[in-house]
């Protein structure tokens, strides 16, 4: 019990180091945020953009999320950051990480609206047209806003899922809160710094599991 | 064109790093063969056995899938791998992949099982009860094929991201199929075997992305 408390809740060695976790969460906060501003708005404007039927487009918008979706995001970081500056594309360690993880989350999230979109009934889509809106007035005004509603509860726990993969931003050495506290434990040679930085991500990610939950029993049993 | 070829597409460099690769593709799948199981026997222990009418277990489970949930897979591969050492619970990175992997798997298939269960009618479990059959006998013979048949798309689904999340063994220096391919890149200082193993990683999920989008496209939403 007091190697336990010794070596994972030694808080007194880490006083030196807090400014240095703490700016480590502000950049996994921050990463987080533009991943989920980013892929978002993408994955919508893709199944938007999908609505209209254009074959050649289709195909390729399928081909984009099927990619995306395929191949592991650590890939998708290491390929980012060591194969594109053969390109001539130099991307820091948060560019590549947070780029590769808003592409996967546009994916995902394309799918989930797309879904919600094609789950409207028929008669939505005649009801808005025989009230004279065109196709895309009644994609935006009528078919839209269900389909949003639908895609709520599955694509905040896919934006929690892809979040947590801002961690694999410290493989490429950015300073992020797991990059930060286990250089902190490499340092002071305890595991405390690790404990910290766990309970860091425990603070920020439950609160989101849980109000999944919640938005999942909501959507069930709208009355309750 | 022919140089962007000969650095992303290297064939010479490719036959030079293939029976790395092919080692690196054999350890990613041993990974999955070990983790997928596990993972799901587990999360199917946890699902079902919220069932319990003991309240204190109900929320220790919960408990267990929230967190689980919540903390990143790496943060806890890291933590198990060079954390736990300090407490003489030294674990090869083997070891502490499959543990972290299905710490994370595990919690992940009890909510989709527990979905599946709660999509059975109570009346299903009540039927199997008065032809004679015990508790135990129609959970498994009656309750559970038919939830487990209700989240199959999201089960292949989860599968596929546990898969995939056994690149993350790479932090820990395993030689998995990502591993494999950047120590190859360092020997031939060429992007070639990361495009390769990217590739690989595609032409193994694909086929069963494809399939999901099929299966919850052509399912009704409620």
């Amino acid at each position: 019990m007091d190697k336990i408390v010794h070596y994972f809740f030694n808080f007194g060695l880490l006083a030196d180091y807090w400014p240095d976790i703490l700016r480590g969460f502000a950049l996994t906060v921050e990463m987080s945020a533009l991943t989920v501003l980013i892929g978002v708005p993408l994955g919508l404007a893709l199944a938007l953009a999908r609505a209209y039927g254009v074959r050649p487009l289709n195909w390729l918008i399928v081909f984009y999320i099927d990619f995306f979706r395929s191949i592991p995001q650590l890939v998708l970081i290491v390929l980012a950051y060591f194969a594109l500056p053969s390109l001539g594309l130099v991307m820091s360690p948060v560019a590549a990480t947070v780029g590769a993880l808003a592409m996967v989350l546009s994916a995902f999230a394309e799918e989930i609206f797309w879904a919600g979109l094609t789950a409207a009934p028929k008669g939505q889509w005649e009801a808005g047209r025989s009230t004279g809106l065109g196709f895309t007035q009644t994609l935006i005004w009528i078919i839209l806003p269900q389909a949003v509603r639908m895609s709520i509860p599955p694509l905040t726990n896919r934006a929690i899922g892809i979040s947590k993969g801002t961690t694999l931003g410290s493989v490429v050495a950015a300073p992020e809160l797991l990059n930060v506290t286990s250089s902190i434990q490499s340092n002071v040679a305890n595991p405390t710094a690790l404990m910290a930085g766990a309970l860091l991500f425990l603070a920020l990610f439950l609160p989101f599991v849980r109000f999944t939950r919640w938005l999942e029993r909501a959507v069930a049993h709208p009355r309750s | 064109m022919s140089d962007f070829i000969e650095t992303f597409f290297n064939l010479g460099v490719l036959a030079q790093v293939w029976p790395l690769l092919a080692q690196g593709l054999w350890m990613t799948l041993l990974l999955a063969l070990a983790c997928v199981p596990l993972s799901m026997a587990l999360g199917l222990v946890v699902a079902v056995a919220q069932d319990t009418p003991r309240r204190w277990l109900r929320m220790l489970l919960v408990a267990y899938v929230d967190v689980l949930r919540a903390i990143p897979p790496l943060v806890l591969l890291i933590f198990i791998f060079f954390g736990l050492p300090f407490l003489g619970l030294k674990l090869d990175e083997m070891s502490a992949a499959v543990l972290a992997l299905v710490l994370n798997g595990s919690s992940y298939f009890a909510e989709i099982f527990r979905a599946g269960l709660e999509a059975v009618g109570k009346g299903q479990r009540e039927a199997a009860r008065s032809t004679g059959l015990t508790q135990l006998q129609s959970m498994s013979y009656v309750v559970i094929p038919q939830g487990l048949r209700a989240v199959l798309p999201d089960i292949i689904s989860n599968t596929v991201e546990l898969v995939k999340q056994t690149s993350i063994a790479s932090a820990v220096a395993l030689q998995e199929l990502l591993r494999s391919a950047q120590l190859a890149q360092g020997v031939v200082y060429n992007p070639t075997p990361l495009v390769a193993a990217a590739l690989i990683y595609f032409l193994l999920f694909w086929p069963f992305v494809r399939l999901v989008s099929r299966l919850q496209h052509g399912a009704p939403h409620g």
